[in-house]
């Protein structure tokens, strides 16, 4: 700056002045940037540019007035800067004839410029201009944006009903412009239309709780109600930390089970022919011959396959340890039915039925075999077979299954949320990729453990 | 580096330029704006009194763009029907001139881009490729010429409705055709942040510090 002379520049000031309808006090908080200001009092739009405040606009308040729920000129820090409400709009669209409106607040910093907030039914989010311009998609109800794509949810006329503070532009009642939503969720880009001219922001969605505290309001931020166009989904967090767990338990489950296969000898231990004469009436039991069971303590597996043809028998085994006389007692029944009737050919069961028993002490064993079926269908040959050590694949599956439900059931839990969501749009319903977004972050998830990312 | 100065052949006070290459600057005393000819200073207009203008820049406040340091020595102010704006003019530490932009605390910095085929007149979305980037067409403002402060590259000092018209690309980049003169001058550069240029030597705002 020059040593001498004057500076430039002084200090603004802030300015209050009187409005020329009714007399009421403004104070001007924006040094000279806002372009309207509203008089509190009487509710005429003013010039701001104006010195003597040449009156723009009056209106009449129809619907009563709207009171902000960040009084204008409070201060708060968003982001790191701190900001002073100076300006409060309310503007509605019209949806099949239903009025829906939301508010905007117009937040101010001398420095930093001017950055907007809104709220509809308690969803807030903290808007700025866009600094670059989005590219439409190939489709035309997608944007993209720093790489980011977003999903067209809503074009509607949105009519200003209602004004409060100043306004760095040109603000009055009755008019309207054509406002397009795309979200993102926790954003959404939105394009105000006025002639041919288009200009874009992108808001963010903020909790009421947290603007609270920014602005330190007395009292508790509004509930929000329903599900907002760009409301981050408290599930999608979930349903990716929860598809990433899945992954990595399946994961370990696939290797137990490929070690369990490796390691088990699936071996052959006893196998025998026997023939049962159902004609002759009278004790049928027998015992077999003695055979070993070495090695651990594993799991046997019995195979009965017996020639029935549409006839049926019932088999009392018995597991016999020589050593302790412990004995394991079960019953198989092997039967096949087969014919025609009017809708063609059936069968029903089959020759053959296996059985496992999950745990069995090495030792000496034998088998007490007592067969039984209808009299008088002469001989029925059988043959029965032990395996020990047999790797059983059924405990994987049911392990995996256990893991997917709760997975699935949060994922079915986002997509009702998204559901919710997509139903207040345009569409009325979610745009497939939506649908398929649980899946998508399901994808992502299982490739970011993939990765060893960690999110 | 001593920095060339004369005297205001209107009221005789001192008139020292920052910038070797400053064509015009206006007499921080009486107003006059003043054309550097060959020896001396001639008076070629008068600038009335500024609008009340509250951007945080003044003349002499400093700041980093990309590896350069620069210095706001001067400013054209414009009023439009959304109020008004500043270009302020930069004298760059590797002794260019650059111009930041201040529209309502919107920042945008550019540099002149001479040798670019410029269209006669253009419409909003309509579409130029310079230097291999896409600008679109975003707004066209009509303006009004409202006075200047300080040192500019040129002579600039009498004018009264001027068009500009600026085009955005989907990479942040920003240009400016100003049709203020016969020929239309082009500007590139980016919208900038706040924050990112560094800027000391503000003014200070009542009730903010």
């Amino acid at each position: 700056m020059s040593d001498q002379g004057p500076v430039p520049a002084g200090t603004p000031q802030l300015k209050s002045l009187n409005c020329p309808n009714c007399g009421a006090t403004l104070t001007l908080r924006t040094f000279g940037q806002a372009v309207t200001v509203v008089c509190a009092g009487c509710h005429s739009i003013l010039d701001a540019q104006d010195p003597r405040l040449k009156i723009l606009q009056t209106f009449q308040v129809a619907t009563g007035e709207d009171r902000p729920l960040i009084p204008l000129g409070t201060r708060g820090t968003i982001r790191g800067t701190k900001y002073e409400a100076i300006g409060f709009q309310r503007r509605s669209i019209r949806v099949d004839g239903i009025p829906y409106s939301w508010h905007e607040y117009v937040l101010f910093n001398p420095y930093q410029g001017f950055r907007y907030l809104t709220e509809y039914d308690g969803h807030w989010n903290d808007t700025s201009p866009l600094r670059s311009l989005p590219s439409l998609g190939r489709v035309g109800n997608t944007l993209t944006y720093l790489g980011e794509t977003y999903q067209h949810f809503q074009t509607a006329n949105a009519t200003t009903s209602f004004v409060l503070g100043e306004f760095p532009w040109q603000v009055r009642v009755g008019e309207s412009v054509e406002v397009s939503d795309y979200v993102s969720p926790p954003r959404v880009i939105s394009s105000e239309k006025t002639g041919n001219e288009v200009t874009w922001s992108m808001g963010e969605y903020i909790a009421g709780r947290d603007l609270w505290k920014a602005f330190q309001l007395a009292g508790d931020a509004p509930a929000p109600i329903g599900v907002f166009e760009n409301q981050p989904s408290p599930l999608r967090a979930n349903v990716r930390t929860t598809w990433t767990m899945v992954t990595v338990f399946l994961t370990l489950l696939v290797a137990l089970a490929v070690a369990v296969y490796s390691t088990a000898r699936d071996e052959p231990v006893f196998e025998d022919s026997y023939s049962y004469n159902t004609n002759v009436r009278g004790e049928a039991s027998f015992v077999t011959d003695m055979f070993e069971l070495k090695g651990h303590t594993s799991d046997v597996v019995l195979t009965t396959s017996a020639d029935v043809d549409n006839n049926w028998i019932y088999l009392n085994y018995a597991l016999i340890n020589e050593d302790t006389g412990h004995a394991y007692d079960f019953g198989r029944e092997v039967s096949y039915y087969h014919g025609h009737d009017a809708d063609g050919s059936w069968s029903e069961g089959g020759q053959k039925d296996s059985v496992t028993l999950p745990s069995v002490a090495p030792g000496h064993y034998y088998l007490r075999i007592e067969p039984e079926s209808d009299p008088h269908h002469g001989n029925i040959s059988y043959r029965v077979a032990l395996r020990r050590d047999v790797p059983q694949i059924g405990f994987f599956w049911l392990g995996g299954l256990l893991l997917l439900i709760p997975a699935l059931l949060i994922s079915w839990r986002s997509m009702n949320f998204e559901h919710l969501r997509w139903a207040e749009s345009d569409y009325g319903g979610a745009p497939s990729a939506s649908f398929l977004g649980a899946v998508e972050s399901a994808v992502s998830s299982v490739k970011d453990s993939m990765d060893g990312g960690d999110e | 580096m001593t920095q060339p100065s004369a005297n205001c052949p209107n009221c005789g006070a001192k008139v020292t330029f920052r910038w070797s290459a400053s064509v015009q600057t206006v007499c921080e005393y009486c107003k006059s704006i003043l054309i550097r000819t060959d020896l001396n200073l001639e008076k070629v207009g008068q600038v009335a009194d500024l609008p009340p203008n509250s951007s945080p820049i003044q003349v002499g406040t400093e700041g980093v763009y990309g590896s350069h340091a620069f210095v706001a020595i001067g400013r054209i102010i414009y009023e439009y029907d959304q109020g008004n704006w500043n270009e302020w003019h930069l004298m760059m530490n590797n002794g260019t001139s650059g111009w930041l932009s201040d529209a309502q605390d919107e920042y945008v910095v550019t540099f002149a881009a001479p040798g670019r085929k410029l269209p006669k007149e253009c419409r909003v979305g309509q579409q130029y490729a310079w230097d291999k980037e896409t600008y679109v067409v975003a707004t066209i403002t009509k303006a009004h010429y409202r006075g200047v402060e300080g040192e500019l590259p040129f002579q600039y000092w009498n004018k009264v409705d001027v068009v500009f018209v600026d085009l955005m690309t989907q990479a942040g980049k920003f240009a400016t055709i100003d049709y203020s003169d016969e020929d239309p001058a082009l500007y590139l550069g980016e919208s900038v942040q706040f924050d990112s240029l560094k800027l000391k030597n503000l003014r200070t705002f009542e009730g903010w510090s």
